[in-house]
């Protein structure tokens, strides 16, 4: 039975909306449903068209609410959207509530079970018959909600127009190759399409047709980056402790570690993963294994680094390499875990006590995520010191296109460390704080090390050039003194700014991590208005200098962050104070990835003004 | 022969590896006099210099507190940190993965161990991580002046801090029913036990922990505190007494078969128990938990090796790591080979 409003669409001029839309999964969770939507936007990605797929998950395992919105965008602005075109909805308890709120001219998919009124008229409605197509296949009961999430694939395939040997790709690709559960799946996939093609006429506008535009990339998340760029960097011990939305980095190590860091001759490990008992005991593992002379890391949240923060003061102090990633989540304790934020970045920047700065790599982007991850390996160890990298929840767990991902591109730097060929050139004359070259940068020795003047004894207590015990006031002076100057040499390894400029801009854009998408999109927006805008995107902590040009060049730079407090554009007016006048915070933070048209309209009051 | 020889140079002030005494000595001490962390320092010394150990062998690992401090006061040719309060066994934990073929000491104090450090101290007990982990316990806080701690006797009188209501904890208990591999205990006044003790345990291949009373002459010296030296003399009773075989220098010792309980370790060394009286076997797990059970009731200090298990894979055993120390491999080791990427680049 058709609607007033579908009437009218099928009688009057057919508009079509190609590879442009966003659409809502809603579903319940540990239903199962994560494999169907990563099927949908796995397939898309291989028609070419350029996608992105976000979680708004509950933090619960079984049975709250749960959506999945996939962006699709011809022109790859895949930023999230905050209304859906297309809503699939497979869950009772928020079938009212989604209803309501889906666009006008929208598209209502449903599992027709759900036996609830439907009494709007300006939308496109397609009901699914999910049990009844699952009865048809031959699964055990067991399997039956499961499998019940593949209906919808195949039903909004076949009304979108996605190919059905992209699913079948896609299925393999998520099944690892495991033939039984792809051919379970395919069959649900190809039953429910038929169904579809059989006894549902397309009316609604938005279609999708293969491009190229993805050709060639990737489509992976953040937390499978940073793992993998790890490795790359040849980390050889991982200590951490459970804690979303962390946790699967650390899963991702011990997944692919195995597969690619055993020695080819012996079979034997080139690393060790270890799960702590908690965080204390995590990074206590990780400033261990630095000082040993491993790459090592950890990976946490917010909760995990507040444990954290007292050991790497110490191994701040201590001058002890380790690289520790804060996968940022919303908010205290809890807090809301499973929602994204960027509100970590002024309390990792003064991370415990004392005089302390740290250095911190804020990726844009899952390439970046693979390429900080192991050259934070060569600035700690070169620097001697921690290196913390914020992503956060939104890279961490959701998926992101990418380039392929770079071979690195430079050779591995150890730092100045000494063995024992190197002690016997010195006659065994070296100090382990001495600043022999002027740089502030000491020279180590690490554990093993049999030269009778090797070892040396690591406190957090005054010492002097000799690591010996001191409470002379002169020599905490001059300790301070010289930490401050590596950061000095610590500036030229960190990655720069990357700015993008148009012709003549009237505003700057300023933020850093996962609002680039947001960023880019208002960017395109504002230019077809006619307001012109560069971008700065910053990339490390602390500033190294060239930020100032930037800011300076614009009369107004809006600072975006998904924070309250708009922490970077606290540390840029720390760092630039004469500039001060020149930089406006936009600083926005409710748990869910940010929006261009958040932005756009607060730049549009703001130029209003 | 060579063994004799050894000992013959041992007399001379050079032990087997040419080293002398003063190769093992440390920092002057900065310890009160009399203190018995100093005296377990001591013990630290002559253990890894009869036992013909390079000190570069050996990595000392401590937290924080006056036994903590200790670790200065002995092996200045060995690597040592000093970490956090409560947070050595994560420090050693990491650091020995580096290289596995050194041996870790760690000392920790009894605040150190069973207040803030409970949890990293049960841990590194069930992972079974290969160091000696010696708890210079004294029953107070030193370094923060003579406050109870956990280990404290419940109705301790300290002249500022009143009567102490709490029960105590008892390390050795906790490292046992946490199923330490090697659970001693001693006391600061019994050099040799503690020595004996100290050498069999860094031939343990797992964690070994020791349960020192080092009485605090400082803020813990009343007499019927457990851990004070006078009370310690009066109610010590050994299990056994203990005498350490290394591997070298077996058959140079003799005992008396019938009367001693060997223990082999896993590098082929021995630990000779003698009876003493009571038919002890410290294997015997059932046996160590009558034992620590009886010392409580019996209000003694019951001291000796209380249980080994020589059976147990140490922590890193488990990792099937390179024979090659971890923290010797280079980028060719451990940077994969470029067509691995692109082969995941194709996947994703
Ligand atoms: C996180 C932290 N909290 C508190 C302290 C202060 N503190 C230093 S030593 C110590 C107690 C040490 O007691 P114990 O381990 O028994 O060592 P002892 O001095 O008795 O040998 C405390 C509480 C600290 N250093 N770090
Ligand atoms: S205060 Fe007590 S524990 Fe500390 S050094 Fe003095 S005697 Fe030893
Ligand atoms: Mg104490």
């Amino acid at each position: 039975m058709l609607t007033k409003f579908q009437e009218q669409n099928l009688t009057g001029e057919k508009k079509r909306i190609v590879n442009d839309f966003s659409l809502t999964i809603a579903t319940v969770n540990g239903s199962g449903s994560q494999t169907s939507n990563a099927t949908i936007l796995r397939s898309i990605f291989k028609m070419g068209i350029p996608v992105s797929g976000k979680n708004i998950l509950p933090s619960n395992i079984q049975g709250l609410p749960t959506w999945y919105t996939i962006r699709v965008n011809k022109e790859g602005f895949v930023a999230r959207q905050e209304e859906a075109d297309i809503l699939i909805e497979m869950n009772p308890a928020t079938f009212a509530d989604d209803l309501a709120k889906l666009k006008s001219g929208g598209v209502f998919f449903y599992a027709d079970h759900i036996r609830q009124p439907i009494e709007r008229d300006d939308i496109f409605v397609y009901p699914m018959p999910v049990r009844e197509i699952v009865r048809q296949v031959d699964v055990p009961t067991y399997l039956r909600d499961y499998i019940a999430n593949m209906v919808y694939v195949g039903i909004v395939a076949s009304i979108l127009g996605i190919e059905l040997d992209k699913i079948h790709q896609s299925l393999e690709f998520h099944f690892k190759g495991k033939a039984k559960a792809i051919a379970i799946n395919d069959e649900v996939v190809k039953r429910a399409a038929e169904w579809a093609k059989e006894n549902l006429v397309k009316q609604d506008p938005f279609y999708l047709e293969p491009i190229d535009v993805t050709k060639g990339w990737i489509l992976t998340d953040g937390n499978t980056a940073a793992a993998l760029g790890a490795i790359y960097g040849g980390v050889q011990f991982v200590s951490w402790y459970p804690i979303t939305p962390a946790t699967s980095l650390a899963e991702n190590l011990q997944t692919y570690l195995p597969k690619l860091r055993k020695d080819p001759d012996t079979g034997k490990n080139t690393f060790a993963v270890v799960q702590a008992e908690d965080e204390l005991s995590a990074i206590g593992m990780a400033i261990g294994a630095g000082w040993g002379g491993l790459r090592a890391m950890t990976s946490t949240s917010g909760p995990g680094l507040s444990l954290m923060t007292e050991y790497i003061g110490l191994a701040y102090y201590a001058e002890v390499p380790v690289v520790v990633w804060d996968v940022q989540r919303v908010g205290p304790s809890t807090g809301l875990p499973t929602r994204t934020a960027q509100g970590d970045l002024t309390f990792v920047a003064f991370m415990s006590h004392g005089d302390i700065e740290n250095i911190i790599l804020l990726p844009g982007n899952i390439n970046e995520c693979f390429e900080f991850a192991w050259q934070a390996f060569d600035i700690a160890e070169q620097i001697q010191t921690p290196v913390i990298i914020l992503s956060d929840m939104d890279f961490g767990m959701n998926q992101w296109m990418g380039k392929p991902f770079e071979y690195p591109n430079s050779p591995m730097q150890r730092g100045k460390v000494l063995w024992e060929e190197d002690l016997e050139k010195l006659d065994g004359k070296w100090a382990r704080y001495l600043d022999v070259d002027g740089d502030g940068i000491p020279y180590r020795t690490v554990i093993g090390n049999r030269h009778p003047r090797a070892a040396y004894y690591t406190r957090g207590t005054g010492h002097d050039e000799y690591a010996g015990y001191s409470e002379e006031p002169q020599n905490w002076h001059d300790l301070l003194n010289r930490l401050k100057k590596k950061f000095e040499v610590a500036k030229k390894l960190l990655p720069k700014p990357i700015i993008e400029t148009m012709d003549s801009s009237a505003i700057g854009i300023i933020s850093f991590g996962s609002t680039e998408p947001a960023v880019q999109e208002t960017r395109q927006i504002l230019a077809k208005e006619g307001l012109h805008s560069d971008f700065m995107r910053i990339r490390a902590y602390p500033f190294i200098g060239v930020e100032r040009e930037f800011i300076q060049n614009h009369p107004i730079n809006y600072v975006v962050e998904m924070n309250r407090d708009g922490q970077l554009h606290q540390l840029l007016r720390m760092e630039y104070p004469e500039l001060a006048g020149k930089i406006r915070s936009f600083a926005y933070t409710d748990g869910l990835p940010l929006t261009a048209r958040q932005l756009v309209d607060f730049i549009h009051q703001n130029e209003e003004q | 022969m060579q063994e004799r020889v050894d000992i013959q140079a041992k007399k001379s002030g050079v032990n087997a590896i040419g080293l002398t005494k003063s190769d093992y000595r440390g920092s002057p001490s900065t310890l009160c006099q009399g203190c018995g962390h100093n005296s377990i320092a001591s013990q630290i010394i002559a253990a890894c210099y009869e036992l013909d150990i390079h000190p570069e062998e050996i990595v000392k690992f401590s937290g924080i507190g006056c036994s903590s401090k200790s670790t200065t006061y002995f092996l200045n040719r060995s690597f040592g940190f000093n970490g956090l309060h409560g947070r050595m066994p994560s420090l050693a934990t990491g650091a020995l993965f580096a290289d596995y073929t050194l041996k870790g000491i760690g000392v920790s104090g009894d605040g150190d161990t069973a207040s803030i450090g409970m949890g990293q101290f049960k841990h590194i007990l069930r992972r079974n991580m290969k160091l000696v982990y010696i708890v210079e316990n004294n029953g107070v806080y030193g370094l923060t002046k003579g406050q109870f701690s956990a280990t404290a006797d419940q109705g301790l009188e300290l002249k500022s801090h009143g009567v102490n209501p709490y029960m105590p904890v008892d390390i050795a208990w906790e490292a046992l029913v946490g199923h330490a591999t090697f659970v001693a205990r001693s006391f600061a006044g019994d050099p040799k036990q503690v020595k004996e003790l100290i050498k069999a345990a860094l031939s343990h291949n797992g964690v070994a922990v020791l349960d020192i009373i080092s009485p605090c002459v400082t803020f813990n010296n009343v007499d019927h505190a457990t851990q004070s030296y006078a009370w310690g003399k009066d109610h010590e009773a050994a299990l056994h007494e203990l005498s350490f075989v290394p591997r070298a220098e077996e058959i140079l010792i003799e005992y008396d078969e019938e009367e001693a309980k060997e223990v082999q370790l896993h590098d082929g060394s021995t630990i000779l128990l003698r009876k003493l009286g009571r038919d002890y076997d410290p294997t015997d797990r059932q046996a160590a938990i009558r034992v620590l059970e009886e010392a409580n009731s019996c209000q003694c200090l019951i001291t000796g090796l209380i249980y080994i298990d020589t059976d147990q894979p140490s922590m890193v055993d488990i990792y099937n790591l390179t024979d090659k120390p971890l923290n010797r491999l280079t980028e060719r080791e451990l940077r994969p080979p470029r067509g691995t990427l692109e082969e995941l680049n194709h996947l994703f």
